[in-house]
């Protein structure tokens, strides 16, 4: 009776792991097979696209398309203005926020909370809402059409996020770090610079990798403020390649995978750093 | 000690520059835009004072009024469709099952992937000749519901807002799974101990004590479904006959297309406002409960 108790129930839970790992399957399914279907096209011609077969592997591997892209659809271009931009942001970002945090954070001076609450505003306000006014302030100030226009942006906008993450990671150093840095004859910067720094490598690399997902991907800036094609990045680029090439699918495919690429493999790599960056910048309470 | 602390030149030195440039590009422009909102003006002439006029014109303009419905649907949608899928997906998840990481990792891949590239992706998806939506009905012998997904009027919004469900259900999965994983596992022996059933568990223990992330959750989806921009401006511009117009690319066009800067800073204004209420009473909510 007992056994027989015991091998039911074991069955049921057999069952229901099987169910549950289909289900599981299936969704992975739906969540990768666009992204490889569009590894695929990037590697086919016209011809197997529209009347070959539309689902699976490509026939023959087109990596022309590729070369393609990258010379005649100037993807290089937006690739280099990309990667400067980001670049660029992420150090600006990281070197502001990191002394902004501290010094609101473990420093004593009457205005600390209020000058916290003003950035942390800015975590709220919705980028579409300063469109205009900047643009205007871009416009005179002749800024429009140069990496600037972009990375001023982008790097007061990173900064409530980061100052918020660093911050929460200031709180955590204990006081006794300081005290004894300061004993030794160590002055503020000092202190900062080589004892503290180093302390918050974890928060670092979180910050820059949010930094570098919100500037590699944005689009309303990058589309406004930039319209000469030199100083264009990858997201306004792709979307004026597609017009270019409307009928070559191959070659938007490969464009679109170049464009990728090189978030999948820094997500690839830096696995769970990123997803724990990611919880970092949503628990804010 | 004290004094090193309290450094007022070392504070002006790390505090200054960020405050600078945050006050100027982030907060001055959105006095700016609340200040253009009450102008007509096509920003090349002098803008003239018209008072509130602007936001009476968005609330009589059909289109407008087509744009903020359609945001709510998104809204109602990311609630009612998206975060239930996110929510199952995590309990799951977090139960210890076999793979979870592997899972994790799959499904959170397309959150990092520049909207862009979705939206170029998912219109090839739904191309209407070749696209592998339309083949694969064909292929499973449902060749009479293939259609041009995008280029109706009664299919384009549904069709734009799958790519969302799509690109962000890992990222609520991720936050609710790291919410669920979170909760201490004494509390789940004992009621295990109690012969609570799996589901019982979900309901009377796990999603209870998730509040906090399911808030968050709940604030993200709506505030992201009024911010939509990148997606719709790819996949369709706001067409066909505005069926997926939305409050951001409406201000876009309005803006940059037809030169109307004081009726599209109201509607950029609008964004605001509606963003902030929606966090106001989202919180009131979870308060009250």
């Amino acid at each position: 009776m007992k056994t027989a108790e015991v091998r039911l129930r074991k069955k049921t839970t057999f069952i229901r792991n099987i169910i549950i790992q289909a289900f599981l399957i299936v969704v992975a399914i739906v969540q990768i097979y666009p992204l490889i279907w569009l590894a695929f096209f990037s590697l086919k011609d016209n011809s197997e696209i529209f009347s070959g077969d539309v689902l699976g592997l490509p026939d023959k591997f087109l990596w022309s398309n590729y070369s393609k892209a990258l010379s005649d659809g100037n993807v290089l271009t937006y690739f280099f203005n990309s990667v400067l931009v980001t670049s660029i942001s992420i150090l600006l970002v990281l070197i502001l926020s990191s002394m902004t945090g501290y010094a609101i954070t473990r420093m004593n001076w009457k205005l600390s909370s209020v000058t916290m609450t003003t950035i942390l505003l800015g975590m709220m306000v919705p980028i579409q809402a300063t469109l205009l006014p900047l643009f205007m302030v871009l416009k005179n100030l002749h800024l429009l059409n140069t990496y600037w226009s972009l990375i001023i942006p982008y790097v007061a906008f990173g900064i409530p996020m980061a100052v918020f993450i660093l911050g929460s990671f200031y709180k955590g150093i204990p006081r006794e770090m300081e005290e004894s840095a300061v004993m030794d004859g160590c002055g503020i910067y000092r202190t900062f610079f080589s004892i503290i720094l180093p302390l918050v490598r974890p928060a670092i690399a979180t910050v820059a990798i949010f930094t570098f997902l919100s500037c590699w991907n944005e689009l309303m800036f990058a589309v406004t403020f930039i319209n000469k094609e030199s100083y264009q990045t990858l997201t306004v680029g792709m979307m004026s390649m597609v017009g270019t090439y409307i009928t070559q699918w191959g070659i938007i495919g490969a464009g679109l995978m170049i464009t990728t690429l090189p978030t999948v493999i820094i997500y690839l790599v830096l696995n769970r750093q990123v997803q724990q960056s990611m919880i970092a910048g949503a628990v804010k309470g | 000690m004290n004094s090193v602390f309290s450094n007022k030149k070392a504070i002006m030195i790390f505090v200054l520059p960020t405050l600078l440039l945050f006050c100027t590009i982030v907060l001055i422009p959105i006095v700016v835009s609340a200040y253009y909102s009450l102008l007509d003006w096509n920003g090349i002439s002098k803008g003239t004072f018209i008072g509130l006029d602007n936001f009476t014109q968005m609330f009589q303009d059909p289109r407008a009024l087509k744009s903020i419905y359609n945001s709510l649907l998104f809204a109602a949608a990311s609630i009612f469709i998206q975060l239930p899928i996110s929510l199952l997906l995590a309990l799951i998840l977090a139960s210890s099952v076999k793979g979870e990481g592997f899972y994790r990792t799959v499904y959170f891949l397309p959150v990092l992937i520049s909207t862009v590239v979705v939206a170029q992706l998912w219109s090839k998806i739904y191309n209407a000749d070749y696209g592998l939506l339309n083949t694969m009905l064909e292929n499973i012998g449902l060749s009479s519901l293939a259609q041009d997904w995008l280029g109706q009027k009664d299919t384009a919004l549904a069709a734009s807002f799958i790519p969302t469900l799509w690109q962000y259900m890992g990222y609520h999965m991720l936050l609710m799974y790291a919410g669920a994983k979170s909760i201490s596992q004494d509390i789940f022996e004992a009621a295990k101990m109690d012969g609570a059933s799996r589901m019982r568990t979900a309901f009377a223990i796990t999603i209870p004590l998730m509040k906090p992330i399911l808030k968050v959750c709940l604030v993200f989806s709506v505030i992201g479904a009024f911010k939509v921009f990148d997606l719709i401006y790819v996949l369709t511009g706001g067409g066909p006959l505005f069926s997926t117009e939305v409050p951001s690319t409406l201000m876009y066009t309005t803006i940059f297309g037809t030169y109307q800067y004081g009726y599209g800073s109201a509607i950029s204004v609008f964004i605001i406002l509606e963003c902030l209420i929606v966090t106001v009473l989202i919180n009131k909510f979870f308060k009250i409960e």
